[in-house]
């Protein structure tokens, strides 16, 4: 008798994240000389750290069934509000990185407070966020702070070697230990638990006796935090602050989410599936440029084409999933969760 | 009790009227020469004319989001189809500095408007068809859109210098400026067809329960899918405005945070996010809430990008008045007096 071998279905969408990933970056070998190179991947981390804690914490969201429009904005604040303290208050970098994190926290739980406790969509409410922290950052300057700190210049200067002579940034580094910290944090904890159960059906989660509630504004506190702390990564990435940072950045953030296999309608999703959708991001932007002849707003086009085949292959999933449950248990109903009301 | 009852949605309309009578209230009292109008060379001058003139995009945005607000739905792509409508209208007419177009006035500005109608049959068919959420359907336009406009008009600023076409926007006719009337053509096309035929109640019937509607007999794929089609229309005509008023078409920020814009407008005319009852005349006063707001900033010589802050707190304001939640808890603060409501 001959076994086949099984995939999990729920590893599905990230093995095709993964084959696409590969195949990119085997395309741009062939075509392109000194594409292949580990530096060239480690560059990948570098360059699109920031991009990588955004997708952490949205990750969060997107499981939990909301979406979180604000983080572009919530990173260019939070650049502008680190360039001024640091910059023109004088405020040692010890100081203004826990503040600008807590801002971070603070905003995030505005509204998640106001999603929750008012049942808005949470749609609405982050798009006013993007607006009311774009808004800020010109409260603070309309024109751009470059960073002079020593510490600032330091780290952003800092290389760590990694195989002989190829190096990863801080800037890696800590988008790795957030990416770490959120596999464990989704894994092995009763918030992550809880994230993925609000997800499938928040009625259910609430009558199982979970702290939706709590664990709802803990989600946006969380997208809140990362927001905050790309800032700071960004700041060490472009040594300014400026308040057209991050701009439409949510939207890299919400693809690089889906292209990685997390459902929007929540429920399902992984940490690592969205580490691979910001390399296949990354791949797209640096093939572009390799390819040299392309204009870079081609990189646009290319996610939301991207988008729109992930999403499209989620539907069929969804689609098959659900004959399939019909035909083992019939009349299923399922409670609409609020990101979903919003679809007709 | 003799007169009969307002509707939520008639209550919702008299209290954006209120907002609006408010903020001209404020400029009449802090705003030097605000109602002043003047007749120069035969034109009507002044604030006013200015909020009808430069509202007139959000106007026709509006006019199209509230028929698809009315079906439970969202189009945030309308920013960017404003930039790819404007894109390629430029791109077609040319730079040329003499001011001879490349191609006739009519052949671009018709074919700008059938790529954004087409954009918004896309989003349509996304919806309507494939079934998305419409904030992700119409996300995936918001992303491309504006890398679409930025390769039609291959990443420049294109400057016009084909005068008829500044007629659109810059234009005056029986002293009024031109845009207005673009606007009440589609107000009042609009009007009649949901209105005069059965087509309004179809639509808010979707938006209010689309299963119910869908066994009622009507055809929810096809409403949802005309819906975004129209929206798309007019974003495209209100692209067509917004470059004819600078004469320029900036594929990176033309229509840039119009949705936002479009949405509030929808939303302060008392159309809920939640689909259902609709009011075009409700979501225009909307649209002259905001560019009023926007005017009074711009007059007390507030950097404009600050109006963001106030605009975003209009947002949450409205919301928050409009939810359940929020409301049953202010009724809770002042006893049983509102629970009657």
């Amino acid at each position: 008798m001959t076994r086949r071998l099984r995939i999990d279905p729920r590893n599905l969408p990230i093995l095709v994240t993964l084959g696409l990933f590969i195949v990119m970056f085997g395309l741009g070998s062939i075509a392109f000389t000194n594409f292949f190179s580990l530096q060239n991947f480690l560059n990948l981390f570098i360059n699109n750290a920031y991009l990588i804690i955004l997708g952490v914490g949205m990750t969060f969201v997107i499981i939990s069934g909301g979406i979180d429009l604000s983080v572009g904005s919530m990173l260019a604040l939070s650049t502008m509000v680190s360039a001024s303290l640091v910059e023109k208050s004088h405020l040692s970098p010890l100081i203004v990185i826990p503040l600008v994190l807590l801002m971070g926290v603070a905003f995030g739980v505005f509204m998640g407070y106001l999603i929750q406790t008012f049942n808005i969509p949470p749609f609405i409410v982050t798009l006013a966020g993007l607006y009311l922290a774009r808004g800020l950052c010109y409260v603070v300057s309309i024109d751009t702070i470059a960073f002079t700190d020593p510490f600032y210049r330091a780290v952003a200067g800092l290389r760590i070697p990694v195989f002989g002579e190829n190096f990863v940034s801080p800037n890696a580094v800590i988008a790795i230990i957030i990416v770490i910290a959120g596999l464990f944090m989704s894994r092995f904890t009763k918030f992550g638990r809880t994230v993925f159960a609000i997800g499938g059906n928040e009625q259910s989660a609430v009558l199982m006796g979970l702290p939706v509630a709590r664990t709802k504004i803990s989600i946006y506190a969380f997208s809140g935090f990362c927001s905050a702390l790309a800032g700071i990564v960004f700041t060490f990435f472009t040594l300014s602050g400026y308040a057209l940072d991050g701009k439409g950045m949510e939207l890299d953030a919400i693809a690089t989410v889906v292209i990685g296999g997390t459902l929007l309608t929540g429920g399902a999703g992984n940490i690592f599936g969205t580490l691979l959708g910001v390399l296949v991001y990354g791949t797209i932007q640096v093939l572009i440029v390799f390819q040299g002849t392309l204009n870079s707003w081609w990189t646009r086009i290319v996610i939301g084409f991207l988008v729109f085949v992930f999403v499209l292959m989620q539907r069929i999933f969804e689609t098959a999933r659900a004959s399939a449950a019909k035909k083992s248990t019939p009349a299923q109903s399922k409670k609409v969760s609020p990101a979903e009301s919003t679809a007709p | 009790m003799t007169f009969a009852k307002r509707s939520e949605l008639q209550n919702r309309i008299l209290w954006s009227l209120v907002a609006l009578a408010l903020l001209l209230l404020f400029n009449l009292f802090f705003t030097p020469h605000f109602f002043k109008i003047e007749i120069k060379e035969g034109h009507f001058y002044g604030n006013v004319i200015d909020i009808l003139k430069n509202g007139a995009p959000i106007m026709l945005l509006a006019i199209g989001m509230t028929l698809v607000i009315a079906t439970r739905g969202i189009d945030i792509s309308v920013g960017s189809v404003v930039a790819i409508s404007a894109g390629a209208v430029a791109i077609l007419l040319g730079g040329d500095l003499a001011g001879n177009p490349k191609y006739p006035i009519v052949v671009a500005m018709g074919a700008a408007l059938l790529v954004s109608t087409a954009a918004g049959m896309w989003n349509g068919m996304l919806v309507s068809r494939i079934g998305m959420q419409p904030i992700i359907a119409t996300l995936i336009l918001f992303v491309a859109g504006r890398g679409i406009a930025m390769v039609f008009t291959n990443a420049m600023v294109i400057w016009l210098y084909v005068k008829p076409f500044a007629l659109l926007g810059q234009g005056y006719v029986f002293g009024l400026p031109f845009s207005i009337y673009i606007v009440a053509f589609v107000l009042i096309v609009t009007g009649l067809i949901t209105r005069r035929t059965s087509l309004g109640l179809f639509i808010e019937a979707v938006g209010i329960n689309p299963k119910a509607a869908r066994l009622s007999g009507i055809n929810s794929k096809n409403i949802l899918f005309w819906v975004y089609t129209f929206s798309g229309l007019c974003a495209g005509i209100a692209g067509l405005i917004v470059c004819s008023t600078v004469m320029s078409a900036d594929g990176n920020n033309a229509g840039n945070l119009y949705e936002l814009d479009a949405i509030l407008a929808v939303v302060l005319g008392g159309t809920s996010l939640n689909g259902g009852k609709f009011s075009l005349i409700g979501s225009m006063i909307g649209a002259l809430i905001i560019q009023t707001l926007t005017t009074t900033i711009y007059a007390f010589n507030v950097p404009p990008e600050i109006s963001q802050v106030v605009k975003a707190l209009v947002v949450y304001a409205v919301c928050l008045m409009q939810s359940d939640e929020f409301r049953s808890r202010v009724a809770g603060l002042f006893g049983k007096k509102a629970v009657a409501t």
